[in-house]
């Protein structure tokens, strides 16, 4: 399977990035064979929704899961509709992409059930 | 002719000064008082008007009909806020998001889009002091964005354009502001004399530069803090059109809801002169 990973550059040797809708790139990995790509964020540079914008992103890519260190409400809503797993990793310490994919594969990342915070936005109602 | 009282920082006295201008001009004249502050609009509080007229305000939000959708994602390629979003046979809608502008139900090849009103606010209006026509926008609690009940309140006449019209900004200069000034023919900046007033005053100063717009300066407060605003304003040739200065009675008549004008009736003349001046303004 695919997996995406938040980072910081553009090899699996980047810094993991804990954000994810305002990540710089995402390095996608596939679990299976260890190839991976990084791609551009473009939700970078989003005026808003850049968590739906990264979402819809990493949805196109053929991501099934994501890590990251953290999923705000529309983000969750949009990867959970596209049936994508969460997964979070410590944003505290420093970690390349490549440790945070081998906590992955040692099955030490937890798994999201929940937006890790509120909206960017304000509440709607 | 539309006057907008801004100031940038919170506090500096605009109500005070939008509230006696328009009680002055509404001596001769019709006026309109339009309250832009919708998160928390105060001016009723001087004017005393009667809302008896209310509508309901918000953005229209797409709503999309499952059963017509192929979801073919141009509606989420097109949305600039990324408010709608299109994942294998979902589509989402992220109301918070959504700015209204209907790109997205122009785009749909099928109309499987159709709008309902997302109400962030409610409209008011009604007569106040001295028959000025009195109208604001209240936002709901929790709203995140302004300026479409700014707007929807800017087109919201329910008289023809009366001679005079006089806008209460909301603090800042973001957004709701900028919806304020635009469309307005002359900016009245109320300041006070210090490194904060003076701070946030050359942050509407420049957004009034950048829009065109004569521009004039109230100095509340006066006789505190420094001359920075002084110097400021004659470096940027902005004129100074009043000076309220510091004084206990003044502060105690405001803060028990009595109008400038009728606390302190020697600052009738400088109204006077002063809108004398913004209508010369205005017509040259």
């Amino acid at each position: 399977m695919k997996l995406a990973i938040s980072i910081s550059g553009n090899t699996l040797d980047s810094p993991f990035n804990a954000r994810f809708g305002r990540a710089a790139a995402f390095c996608i990995v596939d679990t299976e064979t260890g190839a991976w790509e990084a791609f551009d964020n473009p939700a970078l540079s989003a005026s808003g929704g850049a968590g739906v914008q990264a979402s819809q992103f990493v949805a196109k890519h053929g991501a099934q899961a994501v890590v990251s260190g953290a999923f705000g409400p529309n983000a969750f809503d949009t990867l959970a509709a596209a049936e994508i797993e969460m997964y979070l990793a410590p944003g505290n310490e420093a970690h390349t992409a490549a440790e945070i994919y081998e906590m992955f594969k040692a099955g030490q990342l937890t798994k999201a059930e929940a937006a890790t915070h509120e909206g960017h936005h304000g509440v709607h109602h | 002719m539309r006057i907008v009282v801004a100031s940038g920082k919170g506090g500096t006295g605009k109500t005070t000064v939008a509230t006696s201008l328009a009680l002055i001009a509404a001596e001769q004249e019709s006026v309109r008082f339009m309250d832009c502050d919708v998160e928390a609009p105060n001016a009723g509080l001087f004017l005393n008007p009667v809302l008896d007229t209310r509508k309901d305000v918000g953005v229209l939000i797409p709503k999309v009909d499952e059963a017509i959708c192929t979801y073919c994602g141009k509606c989420a390629e097109v949305c600039q806020f990324h408010a709608i979003a299109v994942i294998g046979k979902k589509t989402l809608v992220f109301p918070e998001l959504c700015h209204g502008c209907g790109s997205c139900t122009l785009v749909c090849p099928e109309n499987a889009i159709s709008e309902h009103l997302d109400v962030m606010g409610v409209l008011e209006s009604g007569r106040g002091a001295q028959g000025i026509d009195f109208s604001q926008g209240v936002m709901n609690v929790g709203e995140p964005m302004a300026v479409p009940i700014i707007r929807e309140l800017k087109k919201w006449e329910v008289a023809n354009l009366p001679f005079i019209e006089i806008r209460d900004a909301p603090p800042g200069a973001s957004c709701p502001v900028v919806e304020t000034i635009r469309g307005a023919d002359f900016a009245l900046l109320v300041t006070e004399p210090t490194p904060f007033g003076l701070h946030d005053l050359k942050q509407v100063a420049e957004i009034t530069h950048e829009l065109g717009l004569p521009t004039g300066v109230v100095v509340n407060r006066d006789g505190i803090g420094d001359n920075a605003v002084q110097a400021y304003c004659d470096e940027n040739d902005i004129p100074i059109l009043m000076r309220i200065p510091m004084e206990r009675r003044i502060a105690e008549a405001i803060a028990s809801g009595t109008p400038l004008l009728e606390a302190a009736p020697e600052y009738r003349p400088y109204f006077q002169s002063m809108l004398e001046i913004i209508v010369a303004a205005v017509g040259a």
